[in-house]
């Protein structure tokens, strides 16, 4: 019953998630030297890229891998499968991750630390880590359950009113969200009797029982809808993203919600296509209004960080759209699917990047003017170009003109939904996109172009030295540790942007492995059927 | 038994509705702990219930010599139980601290993150 020694490279599946879990548990060991936490922390987080990106290297070069744990022959154990759709969010998510920590050591305080801000860090990584690569149906949703507790612990750290009031929200709405996960995943284990991804994918496109799995993958969609803030189940997002610190929101707001999408494409798309597609003008739907009401609730928002709240929302919409697209027909090549699912992948790992990024450029155009209010900011273009220049780039991005990195996953989009006979799809990503740059350009004309309103000016001459009152502890005092992730978040949408070709390969692979699970199936059970 | 369980099921899905319904997190919370054990009792279920054999294979033999009850679901079970569990306890520290500050545990007046009185963004420069 066991496939005898795991081969030690194949230990490389599981490293990111061990890693986690090691500098985690270590770090809590040590809470009581709060002052070595960054030195340890950020080690850690270097490693966890680097295994991200070897794992990335090795599924892009060999194709999908599997490590059954302790041997057992699938389906029996839990598969850990790193197919190229998840090792490419896993390396997005370790790239975010690693550039919150740099900014986490300048920004986070003293007595945060002792309340254990790195060791929630390292168990919500482990949690959204664990996600990317599990291949077993259960194991997902207690990965959500590990990535969510550690999402409270960093929601409520500091405690502020705003953030007690988010927080609850936040936790009873996620704990929903997760347990009607918990009552699909016991429905499919009712009907299949297997847990294993792969397993469920053959055994799915055999059976008969049409009206179930159409019930059940109904069910997956509003669990994952909710974890993703789709409409219309978004409203726990903008009640609570805005209320913690700026990197815990940068954080939240790169990660979170993709993990949701990651779900959705998993579940939804490999493991049932043709339930998929009698649901697709459900999706839609969905992502149309969601697309809107991100856009819309962006243009309405007086708060810089609420406003991001509603793109981050916008994204998600944009990025249900491949979920809507109809059932590739054999005829055209690519299918309207695999381009749509495509131009999905690259917008999430656009959005991982870019969101963080924003987040944390509010983060520190709140350090500089002492305000988040698009009311009583002013003045940064003329104070600080570079950081400016910075903002502008991240902004383009987001809003998906060119040339940056939102730019061609719109496109692929676009050509997605013309092609599969939805215009009016298509049409509604170029109008999100459109509410989105008006959003973005109030955000860079009121608190960056115009010089700083007089009331806000005469506050600030009460205090010499320019920050007014340290109120979000945003950016400490030491803005190398600050520039350095925005520098490297921005370099990625830029390059992303300008050399868009080699992500869109590595993309297009991740898509045909999602549409044609059979790379999966047999990186499962080997190659014998 | 299987239908027996499913109505029982049903019913605390109802009673967990309703409470989860309330605008008062003290009831929310009681439909929480509800939440938790219906949905456990729907994977008991789901394992379905046909035999009350143990799980346990004999000596020599490699697989069970007759019909055995499921152990999957009840390891599932454990394993959302404790989440389950976890959660609620954090949930109960996170609504008291919540009500201690907030002075209320209506949800309707639970406004402090997202005020009510923002007045509208900057409409021009």
């Amino acid at each position: 019953m066991t496939q005898g020694a795991v081969p030690l490279i194949d230990y490389s599946v599981i490293l990111p998630v061990a890693i986690c879990f090691i500098f985690g548990a270590g770090l809590l060991m040590m809470r009581k030297s709060i002052r070595w936490h960054p030195l340890i922390a950020l080690p850690g987080l270097v490693l966890l890229f680097l295994a991200d990106l070897t794992l990335l290297y090795r599924v892009a070069t060999q194709g999908t891998v599997t490590m059954m744990m302790g041997g057992w022959l699938p389906p029996f154990g839990i598969a850990f499968t790193a197919d190229l759709m998840g090792a490419l969010f896993l390396a997005a998510s370790g790239f975010a991750a690693l550039c919150c920590g740099i900014y986490a050591v300048a920004s986070i305080s003293k007595v945060e630390r002792r309340y254990g801000f790195f060791p929630l860090f390292f168990i919500m990584m482990g949690g959204v880590s664990g996600s990317f690569i599990t291949g077993d149906v259960f194991n997902l949703y207690v990965w959500f359950e590990v990535f969510l507790i550690g999402s409270f612990g960093l929601l409520i750290l500091g405690s502020r009113h705003e953030q007690l009031d988010g927080a609850t929200k936040y936790c009873f709405l996620n704990l929903v969200g997760t347990t009607f996960f918990l009552i699909a995943t016991g429905y499919l284990y009712g009907i299949f009797g297997t847990l294993n991804m792969a397993d469920i994918a053959q055994k799915a496109a055999e059976t008969d029982k049409t009206a179930m799995l159409f019930t059940l993958a109904a069910l997956y969609f509003v669990s994952f809808a909710m974890k993703a803030a789709a409409f219309p189940l978004n409203f726990w997002l903008p009640a609570s993203y805005h209320t913690p610190r700026f990197v815990v929101s940068a954080l939240f707001a790169g990660l979170l919600t993709k993990v949701g999408i990651y779900a959705a494409i998993r579940i939804n798309l490999m493991l049932f296509p043709p339930e998929r597609a009698e649901l697709s003008a459900v999706f839609a739907w969905v992502a149309a209004l969601t697309m809107l009401v991100g856009g819309l609730g962006a243009l309405a928002q007086t708060d810089l960080r609420r406003l991001l709240n509603y793109v981050v929302i916008a994204g998600i919409g944009t990025m249900f759209v491949a979920l809507a697209m109809p059932v590739p027909d054999g005829d055209a090549v690519p299918s309207s699917l695999s381009v749509g699912l495509s131009g999905t992948i690259f917008y999430a790992l656009h959005s991982i990047v870019v969101m963080t990024a924003l987040y944390l450029a509010a983060g520190v155009a709140a350090h500089l003017t002492g305000t988040s209010s698009l009311r009583e900011m002013g003045g940064l273009w003329r104070s600080n170009p570079l950081f400016a220049a910075v903002m502008l780039i991240l902004l383009f991005a987001v809003s998906g003109l060119p040339p940056f990195s939102g730019f061609w996953p719109k496109v692929a989009l676009v050509r997605a939904s013309i092609s599969g006979d939805l215009p009016w799809l298509a049409a509604m990503v170029l109008v999100s996109g459109f509410l989105l740059t008006i959003a973005s350009a109030r955000v860079f004309a009121l608190g960056f172009w115009r010089p700083l309103p007089p009331i806000a000016a005469a506050d600030r001459k009460v205090e010499p030295g320019g920050v007014v009152e340290e109120k979000f502890l945003a950016a400490g005092p030491d803005r190398a540790l600050s520039a350095i992730p925005l520098f490297a978040l921005t370099a990625f949408v830029i390059a992303a942007g300008v050399w868009p070709q080699w992500l869109f390969d590595l993309t297009d692979g991740a898509a045909a492995g999602i549409v044609d699970p059979s790379g999966y199936i047999s990186s499962v059970f080997g190659d014998a059927p | 038994m299987e239908i027996a369980l499913c109505f029982v099921v049903a019913a605390l899905f109802a009673v967990t509705v309703y409470l989860i319904l309330s605008k008062h997190i003290i009831r929310m919370l009681l439909g929480v702990v509800l939440l938790g054990n219906s949905v456990n009792l729907l994977i008991f279920t789901n394992g379905r219930i046909q035999s009350i054999v143990p799980p346990i294979i004999p000596e020599g033999l490699e697989v069970p010599g007759e019909m055995i009850a499921n152990p999957l679901p009840q390891a599932l079970i454990l394993t959302a139980i404790v989440i389950s569990f976890s959660f609620f306890a954090f949930l109960l520290v996170l609504s008291y601290r919540a009500f201690q500050d907030l002075d209320t545990d209506d949800t309707d007046e639970m406004r402090i993150a997202e005020p009510e009185d923002e007045g509208l963004p900057p409409l021009g420069y």
